[in-house]
């Protein structure tokens, strides 16, 4: 009866997809960067190699000019268990991207793109504040949100939503 | 948060300047944001802006509720503009079950959000105004403010905290005589405009604090993330009302102003023409409203039914029933709707794994983003400047700590 049954599925196919700027690009640069894309719901997610991401900004941000939005999901207990999302935007293509890097959860590490957007600054340190994610090259990776001597990363999902631990 | 060793203190550094702590109580910081600023006599040599004073774990929470429980989470997180963050929820939650809402209610969201767009505006016009030393344009704002909150309260039963969408719709048809009121106040919004103008466009001591005060360039404003009024005063033609359209905006016809100034002024002649625009597309949403239902009626599973319906219907009921207890569940898959805000562009994004709660909701706020642009417009400036400058930005402290 719910029309959620409607769901178009998500094309998982890279030949598919391989028209879109944002994957054209990235593929016509180095096609081990990539190691999956997603089109759902008209938004198109593209899975980079941990290794690749700072180097993949610095190949979209011509086109992909902005940095939206930068944030973790923990997908704990399956591994690899991080997930860190970035958005950007195209002013002049009026499109956007989603990247994706998966991470270890044993020792959570990604490089910092605050070199290509100064932007990333607040966004990574909450992720860090409150995801345990560290950021290689971030030049002031400190407490944002929480007191300076909390203990824990509150939106893993091993952190109680209530209650003391 | 800061470490307590970058507290303030009257003592001297060793380069011979001082360490001033502002806030987090402090009037003109428009909420619980701490800036320690070094200055040089007059000058501000180094800002660091600390927050996390209001960060009430609101995306954690969201986590432990049912989807159409989140609702009344987003009116929380900028309680300037409530229906701009419900409008961004629920349409990030109706893009992952692919729902159709029917043209009546997103005319009626429309209307509302540029309703909240106007009393946001007001809020920040009198403040920082105030922050000024004009004490007179706040009482004015402030007025027309009333009015737009009773309409809310009209509509949804609440002046602030309104949480009137619901996934799939609106949660009630509006009472008969809101149109009236909107009518009324959409006929007298545009000569109280002037009146804040007279106050303040030509006001000589106004242009003197503000022109080429806290300037940004288009460059730092892109890559500092900065969105909404900033950005635009700062030459960049960018509205997400207009370029990726949303909630049917597509069907209204607005201009989007856009100066290359980028100082305190132009940010200010830039929201009084939003004002104006935003009035215009509350007419155009009054004139063009169909008729028709406000709720999608294909979804039963995710919007409530009627009253009268469950009071007649088995099967009405049992929805009713199973929704209330047991939420519905939504498609695994991720998410992210932006929508302009009076801030910037307000962004929701939503990860679901198939079950009736979010795995994961983060709210990309434009303050917090806006927020990192301060230090550029400061440094190098007066110290009363700072204030112009935090003003000009209109940050809500709600959404930059969550």
């Amino acid at each position: 009866m719910s029309n959620s049954g409607n769901i178009a599925p998500a094309i998982t196919d890279i030949n598919q997809l391989k028209d879109h700027p944002a994957l054209a690009k990235l593929l016509g640069w180095k096609t081990d960067a990539v190691t999956a894309a997603k089109f759902d719901r008209d938004e198109l997610t593209v899975t980079i190699d941990r290794a690749f991401i700072r180097d993949a900004c610095n190949i979209l941000k011509p086109e992909f000019n902005f940095m939206s939005d930068i944030t973790a999901v923990d997908w704990l207990p399956a591994e690899p268990r991080f997930q860190v999302t970035y958005h950007l935007l195209s002013h002049k293509l009026k499109e956007r991207v989603r990247l994706r890097v998966m991470l270890a959860g044993d020792a959570p590490v990604i490089e910092s793109i605050i070199t290509i957007w100064p932007a990333a600054n607040f966004f990574e340190r909450e992720i860090h504040d409150l995801m345990g994610i560290r950021f290689i090259g971030h030049p002031n990776l400190s407490r944002i949100m929480m007191p300076e001597d909390w203990e824990g990363h509150p939106l893993r999902k091993d952190y109680p939503v209530e209650g003391y631990r | 948060m800061a470490t307590i060793s970058n507290t303030a203190s009257a003592e001297m550094t060793e380069a011979g300047t001082m360490v001033l702590n502002m806030g987090p109580q402090h009037p003109s910081t428009h909420g619980v944001l701490r800036l320690l600023l070094e200055i040089d006599g007059e000058r501000v040599v180094r800002m660091v802006p600390d927050i996390g004073f209001l960060h009430t774990g609101i995306e954690k929470t969201c986590e432990a509720k049912f989807y159409q429980q989140v609702v009344p989470m987003t009116d929380r997180i900028d309680y300037l503009c409530p229906m701009t963050n419900n409008l961004c929820y629920v349409l990030a939650v109706e893009k992952l079950l692919q729902l159709e809402i029917p043209e009546r209610a997103q005319f009626i969201r429309v209307m509302l959000n540029e309703l909240t767009r106007i009393a946001s505006h007001l809020v920040w016009l009198g403040t920082h105004a105030l922050d000024m030393g004009a004490m007179s344009v706040f009482l004015y704002c402030f007025r027309e403010r009333e009015d737009i909150l009773r309409i809310f309260e009209n509509v949804s039963g609440q002046r602030m905290m309104t949480s009137y969408f619901r996934i799939g719709g609106l949660a009630l048809d509006p009472p008969l005589d809101f149109f009236d009121k909107v009518r009324k106040f959409a006929a007298i919004f545009p000569e109280r405009i002037d009146e804040y103008e007279n106050l303040l466009t030509s006001n000589h001591i106004w242009v003197v604090r503000t022109k080429g005060v806290a300037k940004l360039t288009t460059e730092e404003c892109i890559s500092l993330g900065v969105t909404g009024p900033p950005l635009r005063a700062s030459g960049v033609d960018w509205d997400l009302r207009r370029d990726m359209p949303y909630s049917g905006y597509e069907k209204f016809k607005f201009k989007v102003p856009v100066s290359t100034e980028g100082d305190v002024y132009a940010r200010y002649m830039l929201r009084i023409a939003e004002l104006r625009e935003s009035i215009g597309m509350v007419k155009q949403a009054l004139e063009g409203l169909p008729s028709g239902p406000i709720k999608t009626e294909d979804a039963p599973k995710v919007v409530l039914p009627d009253r009268e319906k469950m009071k007649t219907q088995m099967e009405a009921l049992i929805y009713h029933f199973k929704i209330v207890t047991e939420g519905f569940p939504v498609p695994a898959g991720e998410v992210y709707q932006a929508v302009e805000s009076p801030r910037g562009e307000m962004g929701y994004y939503v990860v679901s794994d198939g079950t009736a709660k979010p795995y994961r909701v983060h709210m990309r706020s434009p303050s917090f983003a806006n927020l990192q642009a301060l230090e550029k417009m400061c440094v190098g400036k007066l110290l009363a400047d700072v204030v112009a400058a935090i003003g000009s930005i209109d940050i809500v402290l709600g959404e930059i700590d969550r």
